[in-house]
């Protein structure tokens, strides 16, 4: 019994601990709600797309003097900005995105040939390290956390509309391409985000499982963006709290969690 | 002032002619239907009354003033589509995000929006089954939040997309008499688009015609003849009268217009 009630304070009294939570649980809030949409758009492949171009962006950073996820932001947003802009022609073309992201891998495994100082940072960032993360990081993902979030809300209205009935809003003059690309931008700060924690290969469990379950249940707009948010933080701290029992990669945890709650949602 | 006034259009798809130089003055309170075989362009010309398709050749003028994209005026019903992943999601929350959905900021809706909202809901007689998910309505259940969603800010015109698909003559009848005490209530044209002109001979005023490239527009009675039809299609076409019923004949296809 000792041993429970000590648990908590013991794990929170390393600093490592706290910032994994602090920076887990902001990943996870951003990348529900940002999920949300991504579901109902079925654009979940090109997100996943997007964590892959970001992994290109990590690794080639080093070759013009940038930081890793300096360099992944940057080549993500500018991937959204392409993707957004050929919207309907593309964000759902399964065998565009397949082939742009198998592309876009390979030139990050070039990258890490020709430059090999950031390999340590570079294959972090494929799979995440949750227990790595800085007081800077964490300050960096607090900001475009914010920054990402408030941008939703403000177009978090006509783009719930054009996600749901694209032709009507575009009928009362909402620009489809336009929404698509301010989406596809503020997905590329919630991919590069949530990929800090457990990497751009799963960056998907938290993009896409608590939303996909939240729809499943929720049967209101508010109701499932809440609890979306609810599923990805709890899966988040139960996570983390399985991987410093355990010392498993957290990333594992976290993707087997979510599907947990998938195949729960489905029944 | 007509609702609207197409002057002179002419649509292109591609190579394809639709509509060449075509004239109309529609009235408010109108009931029109729209017909033509599949493919004359019948969804084509619906979508650019609401401006998402932009003309070849010629105008259309809403309430007077020239269409570009979108109207506050217009509520459009467009053809049911299978809906996909948006899970348990209600009609109810669709609807929700549909009105006002054109601004900025979260989506919360005030106390007369919901107001607003209950108002079509009833209208269309769906608060049975309005909090159900909407993915798992029939596609006449369907049909009617769709028609909901597009009576709501009150539109002076309705363009509804082939809403008769896929519903059985019963339900057929059930949603024109719908859309008939709609138009009434809100004294809105209403343009409709459909293979089978039967159903609704009670209820309209004119008709369109859409074939071969070309479009007439009249009553039932001038346009669905053998002369007025065998020039739109630029084949012998046969009308027959048969207890009350039309039947549009080509002599060497078969291409009625009866779908029961």
């Amino acid at each position: 019994m000792m041993t429970i009630i000590n648990f908590l304070p013991t794990m929170l009294s390393y600093e490592f601990m706290r910032n994994a939570f602090f920076a887990g649980t902001m990943a996870a809030l951003v990348a529900a709600i940002v999920g949300y949409f991504v579901v109902i758009r079925s654009v979940a492949f090109a997100g996943h797309a997007l964590g892959h171009i970001g992994f290109a962006g990590a690794a080639g950073a080093g070759l013009i003097g940038l930081s890793p996820p300096i360099g992944q932001l940057l080549l993500t947003v500018l991937a959204a900005i392409g993707m957004g802009g050929l919207s309907n022609r593309l964000e759902k073309s399964d065998t565009v995105i397949g082939i742009v992201l198998a592309f876009a891998l390979s030139l990050g495994v070039l990258f890490l040939y020709l430059y090999k100082a950031y390999a340590a940072q570079a294959m972090a960032i494929l799979f995440g390290d949750v227990l790595g993360v800085s007081h800077t990081l964490l300050m960096t993902m607090l900001i475009f956390s914010i920054l990402s979030l408030c941008a939703l809300a403000i177009i978090a209205r006509p783009l719930l509309f054009a996600s749901l009935e694209p032709e009507l809003a575009q009928a009362k003059g909402i620009s489809l391409s336009f929404i698509s690309i301010l989406f596809f931008i503020i997905t590329a700060i919630a991919i590069t985000e949530a990929s800090q924690i457990i990497g751009v290969l799963l960056v998907f469990t938290l993009l896409v499982g608590p939303a996909a379950a939240a729809l499943n249940w929720a049967r209101t707009f508010w109701s499932g963006i809440f609890l979306s948010a609810l599923i990805a933080v709890l899966m988040v701290w139960l996570g983390i709290t399985l991987t410093y029992i355990t010392d498993w990669p957290a990333a594992f945890w976290i993707s087997s969690l979510s599907l947990v709650i998938y195949l729960v949602s489905l029944i | 002032m007509p609702a609207i006034a197409i002057k002179n259009l002419s649509l292109a798809f591609g190579d394809r002619q639709i509509i060449s130089h075509f004239n109309a003055n529609i009235e408010c309170g109108e009931f029109i239907g729209i017909f033509g075989p599949n493919g004359s362009g019948k969804s084509t010309l619906l979508k650019t009354i609401l401006g998402l398709i932009t003309p070849s050749q010629g105008e259309i003028y809403i309430f007077d003033k020239l269409q570009q994209q979108g109207h506050i005026e217009i509520g459009y019903m467009p053809q049911l589509r299978p809906t996909t992943s948006t899970g348990q999601l209600s009609g109810r929350a669709r609807l929700m995000a549909c009105l006002a959905g054109f601004r900025w900021g979260l989506p919360l809706l005030n106390k007369q929006q919901q107001a607003e909202i209950d108002w079509a809901i009833h209208l269309v007689k769906a608060e049975s089954y309005a909090d159900r998910p909407f993915s798992q309505l029939s596609g006449g259940e369907q049909q009617r939040l769709l028609l909901a969603q597009a009576i709501l800010n009150k539109p002076k015109i309705l363009l509804l997309d082939e809403p008769l698909n896929n519903l059985d003559p019963k339900h057929q009848e059930s949603l024109i008499e719908l859309v008939n005490t709609i138009r009434q209530q809100l004294n809105a044209v209403v343009l409709l688009a459909a293979h089978d002109l039967n159903p609704l001979l009670q209820v309209m005023d004119r008709i369109i015609y859409l074939a071969q490239g070309k479009a007439a527009i009249g009553a039932v009675a001038e346009i669905v003849t053998n002369e007025k039809l065998s020039w739109l299609y630029g084949t012998p076409i046969e009308v027959i009268h048969h207890k009350q019923q039309l039947f549009v004949i080509n002599r060497d296809i078969i291409e009625h217009d009866d779908h029961h």
